[in-house]
């Protein structure tokens, strides 16, 4: 019954929004399906509360190692929950001053607001920038010519590299615009490079993709794939 | 020890403060002198500008932001061009969020832009903010059927029906353009797939380094404009700043009583070499207009582009230095690899 229900629903649910996007008649079932899926989304991020309260709870029962951090998780959490749910520091809407609850909680200087502004954005950015650091080490370290293969592929780097910049354009602004060499001006080279080389490549990958997942999607219909049901089956 | 010995092992925090330099130095430099580098644009990102300039006045256009602080840096400025030129250009525009913090993304790049350069146009007449809605393509794919599913209200509350532009928004349908700026999934695919494709919609796509190569695929048909990373923004940033000074120099001469096809090529003119203005001063089709909009043309073609509309271009020199110094760490780092390997050292 645990696995045969989800079964029916995943199985009804495939099948009618496949009929609703090739038979017009039955298009506004596929919208009803669609619907729920929003609701499901919305729902998700309880689940996703719960389920990231139960794993930080565990760790910090457990003293695993790293336990300290749960605490910082679990703490930032219901501190972001609280003043979001109880919109602290939010001013009443203008058009409804008699509703304190009417107000904007991403308004400036909410706390809400603060909390987005001075820990969550300086947070996020500074860790996408590190990542500068670690690909300029990687450059150094990893990135070897020791094949043909290598060696066209660092060939392309450099040329995308340079012709992303300006230094792209100021090395072979010699060869004429108009000549019949133009096409080996750098920044000309790295734009081929991108919609010939780049654009096969990517639409063999896409179409190859798109094949997978509609065989593994059929087999998900007819019940033979069961693995997004958990259990190890 | 040798000196390749040396640079084999030296520590990789040396490295980090190369880079460091060579992010800094020119961050330091550009802030000093206010230079910025020269860019050509692509027809990618020509085509960009293009879909949403050849549309007429009004028009309606959905502009989805999904992307978050972390990508800011590399789509912030792109996306500010967008609203720059919607906002010059009259279009309404849509603002919706499939990234949580989406929101917070329209609403700083709405406040840079409408409140501090368009303090004219109206909220819920020009512009309207939606904010964000959970479900992924989901959204998608509800609001290509029925917008008002998804958006009942704005992002402030009030009910959609209460909100003048919304009058003859039933759908994704009734949009005459989409502009989307995307970090990742959902993004630019899933518009590509659930929205530009099955209605047909024009669709210009401004999107991160990463995920470019991947979109790539899907221009010109799917996809009519793609910026791919700050490269693809500085480009774009030049072309819609050009364009906005031209327009605004050919609304003033028009109001100052000019033809309207002198009048643009006048502007054209003024706006490619602003130091013409003066000997234009002195022209016979100059002396037809009043001495205030003479003035008028004559600053609003010397007037220097505000920082936030050449944050693009200002990135490309930090980027410019970086990509220099990664080129030359690949190649030294070969050389050290190679040179240990001739001593019977390498790996």
């Amino acid at each position: 019954m645990k696995r045969t229900v989800p079964l029916i629903i995943t199985a009804t649910v495939g099948v009618v929004l496949i009929v609703s996007n090739f038979i017009p008649a039955f298009r506004a079932w596929g919208e009803e399906a669609t619907t729920f899926f929003s609701i499901i989304a919305a729902i998700a991020f309880v689940l996703g509360g719960g389920s990231l309260l139960k794993v930080h709870l565990r760790k910090i029962s457990d003293r695993n190692a790293g336990w300290g951090y749960s605490i910082v998780v679990l703490g930032t959490f219901f501190a972001t929950l609280a003043v979001g749910l109880l919109k602290i520091g939010v001013t009443p809407n203008p058009a409804f001053p008699d509703m304190p609850w009417a107000g904007d909680v991403q308004a400036r200087g909410t706390a809400f607001w603060w909390a987005y502004e001075y820990t969550f954005k300086p947070l996020t950015s500074t860790m996408f920038a590190m990542l500068a650091f670690y690909i300029a080490s990687a450059a150094f370290r990893a990135f070897r010519a020791k094949n043909l293969e290598a060696m066209l592929l660092l060939g392309t780097a450099f040329i995308i590299l340079l012709g992303r910049t300006f230094a792209g354009y100021w090395l072979t602004s010699w060869i004429p615009i108009d000549g019949p060499f133009s096409g080996l001006r750098i920044e000309e080279l790295s734009v081929y490079i991108m919609q010939v080389f780049n654009t096969a490549g990517n639409r063999a990958i896409i179409i190859g993709i798109a094949l997978g997942i509609a065989s593994t999607s059929l087999k998900i219909l007819m019940g033979l794939d069961r693995s997004y049901l958990g259990g190890g089956n | 020890m040798s000196f390749l010995q040396r640079i084999e092992n030296a520590d990789r925090r040396w490295v980090f403060l190369l880079m460091g330099l060579a992010v800094a130095v020119p961050i330091i430099y550009i802030g000093l002198t206010g230079k910025t580098l020269p860019e050509k644009a692509t027809p990618l990102a020509e085509s960009a500008f293009e879909v949403l300039d050849d549309l007429p006045s009004g028009s309606r256009i959905l502009l989805a932001w999904d992307f978050d602080p972390a990508s800011e840096g590399e789509l912030g400025p792109m996306a500010t061009s967008f609203i720059r030129q919607c906002s010059q250009k009259g279009h309404r525009m849509y603002f919706i969020a499939l990234w949580p913090v989406g929101a917070q993304m329209i609403r700083s790049t709405t406040t840079k832009v409408i409140g501090g350069y368009y303090p004219d146009l109206e909220y819920g007449r020009d512009w309207v903010d939606l904010g964000f809605k959970a479900g992924n393509e989901a959204v998608i794919k509800t609001i290509a059927t029925d917008f008002r599913q998804m958006f009942p209200a704005d992002a402030r509350g009030t009910s959609v029906s209460a909100i003048p532009m919304m009058e003859g928004i039933a759908s994704l349908a009734d949009f005459d353009a989409i502009v989307n700026v995307s970090a990742g999934y959902p993004g630019s695919k899933e518009w590509v797939l659930y929205a530009a494709t099955p209605l047909k919609k024009p669709l210009v796509v401004g999107c991160t380094g990463v995920q470019a190569p991947l979109m790539y695929p899907y221009v010109p048909n799917q996809v009519r404009g793609l910026l791919g990373a700050i490269k693809g923004a500085a480009e774009y940033e030049s072309v819609v700043n050009g364009w906005v000074r031209e327009d605004s120099i050919r609304k003033t001469l028009v109001a100052g009583g000019m033809a309207e096809s002198e009048a643009a090529s006048t502007a054209t003119t003024l706006a490619r070499d602003p130091d013409d203005a003066g000997a234009w001063s002195e022209t016979a089709a100059a002396a037809s207009l009043t001495p205030e909009s003479k003035a008028a043309v004559i600053a609003l073609a010397a007037a220097p582009t505000p920082g936030i509309f050449l944050e693009a271009q200002r990135r490309m020199g930090p980027q410019l230095v970086a990509h220099l110094l990664m080129i030359g760490l690949i190649v030294m780092g070969n050389l050290v690899f190679f040179a240990s390997r001739r001593r019977g050292g390498g790996r």
